[in-house]
């Protein structure tokens, strides 16, 4: 099928099968899945710039049906997302600022790779330590439950002396998150937080998910189920933004992302019901190929300057 | 990759006999899944059907238009690629909803 806004030629099928794969991990994850969409679409020949800003757009339309969910179950912190999409929509601006000077130089495409790949294999990285900590200190502190299966419910974090230690950090204005069960929190932590969420969204697009979603457990403290919930939320409002200024700068092929999300629309249902009959930090564990396969793929097309 | 029967635990622990319960729990979570499989299955036909003629019905006829506005209104392009994605994620939606639960609904 040709797209003539990006002028490139990818098979619709493909592009549903991506879709359906991301929406399944959405759904099952809580992630947007950009760490596959990105190096999938770069991998059928479209430039970097294309690849984030479309993604972006595919984003959008995954969020508002999750995010509607998440908000039916109460699991959204409205005062947290309106707060940190403040920070967001600057630090999406600021990553597609970066993509527009590295477009003008005219190496977009190697540097956008790079990144990628140490982002994706230090996410992985990080993921499996703090997984396998968690274990330990599961398998050290508590003895066997009397109900089986219950213990694998809870879902618990070697970092919680690390999360106090910030939400101790006296930086005027604080505030208090009710809903997440935060007594007080300094703004400008949350702000840069979603800053630093937000450059990566803009730069190497999704909603950076894989980012964002681990600091807002570890470095905010919110609970994970509300962190899920907050998360896509807050990802409704600045994709939204980071599509339109992708979308002003020519770097968003809306009729890839529609394709796109045709299969990701029945993937994310598939991956929400399958999330029931799982928990706890083996989850985490279960992630950690995902971004390294993301990395693979860049670096393939890196190195042998091939499409898939 | 470990799985919780989560409709066998709340009453495996209000009458201390867990075995019995978790047995029942496995068998209902076995039916629940072959039946949401099977329904899944059936609704990935479907909607497969439903996705090639949107792709020759609806997306054939934007493109000229869509194409047009990039090169020459971006910003009402750029308008246009959030209203046609929430668009398509609402509508998307409300079809998977519905056949999902008129599949499951017959299945059962």
């Amino acid at each position: 099928m040709f797209f003539p806004i990006s002028n490139s030629h990818i098979s619709p099928v493909y592009l549903a099968a991506i879709g359906f794969i991301i929406g399944v991990l959405g759904g099952f994850f809580g992630v947007g899945g950009s760490f596959i969409a990105g190096p999938a679409l770069r991998a059928v020949g479209l430039d970097w710039n294309f690849a984030v800003g479309t993604d972006l757009a595919h984003i959008v339309g995954k969020s508002v049906v999750a995010a509607k969910w998440h908000r039916a179950l109460g699991n959204v912190d409205l005062k947290l997302g309106l707060i940190m999409a403040v920070g967001t929509m600057g630090g999406a601006e600021v990553g597609a600022q970066l993509i527009q000077m590295l477009k003008r130089v005219g190496n977009v495409n190697l540097v956008v790779s790079v990144v990628s790949i140490v982002i994706y294999v230090s996410i992985s990285s990080f993921m499996i330590w703090e997984a396998w900590r968690t274990l330990q200190y599961q398998k050290r502190r508590r003895p066997r439950s009397k109900v089986p299966g219950t213990a694998k419910k809870q879902d618990e974090s070697s970092f919680s002396h690390r999360t106090q230690a910030i939400q101790r950090l006296k930086l005027w204005p604080m505030i208090s998150l009710p809903t997440s069960g935060v007594k007080a929190i300094s703004l400008w932590v949350i702000i840069l937080v979603s800053f630093i969420g937000g450059l990566f969204s803009g730069f190497l697009g999704g909603g950076a998910g894989y980012i964002r979603m681990p600091m807002l457990v570890y470095v905010l403290g919110i609970p994970t189920h509300l962190a899920v919930g907050t998360d896509l939320f807050e990802i409704i409002i600045s994709a939204s933004y980071g599509t339109f200024s992708h979308a002003i700068k020519g770097n968003v092929d809306i009729l890839i992302a529609l394709v796109m999300h045709t299969g990701a629309a029945i993937g994310a249902q598939i991956g929400a019901i399958s999330t029931q009959y799982f928990a706890g930090p083996k989850i985490r564990l279960a992630f950690v190929p995902l971004p390294l396969i993301g990395a693979a793929i860049v670096i393939y097309t890196l190195v042998t300057g091939h499409k898939l | 990759m470990e799985i919780c029967p989560p409709a066998a635990l709340g009453a495996a622990s209000r009458d201390g006999n867990n075995e019995e319960w978790e047995k029942r729990g496995d068998s209902r979570m076995k039916t629940d899944t072959s039946t949401t499989l099977r329904a899944f299955l059936i609704e990935l036909a479907v909607y497969a059907v439903f996705v090639t003629a949107y792709f020759f019905l609806v997306l054939h006829y934007l493109s000229d238009w869509l194409q047009d506005l990039h090169l020459h209104h971006v910003k009402i392009y750029a308008l246009m690629t959030i209203v046609l994605i929430i668009g398509q994620a609402v509508l998307l939606e409300s079809v998977t909803t519905w056949l999902l639960r008129f599949l499951r609904g017959r299945s059962e």
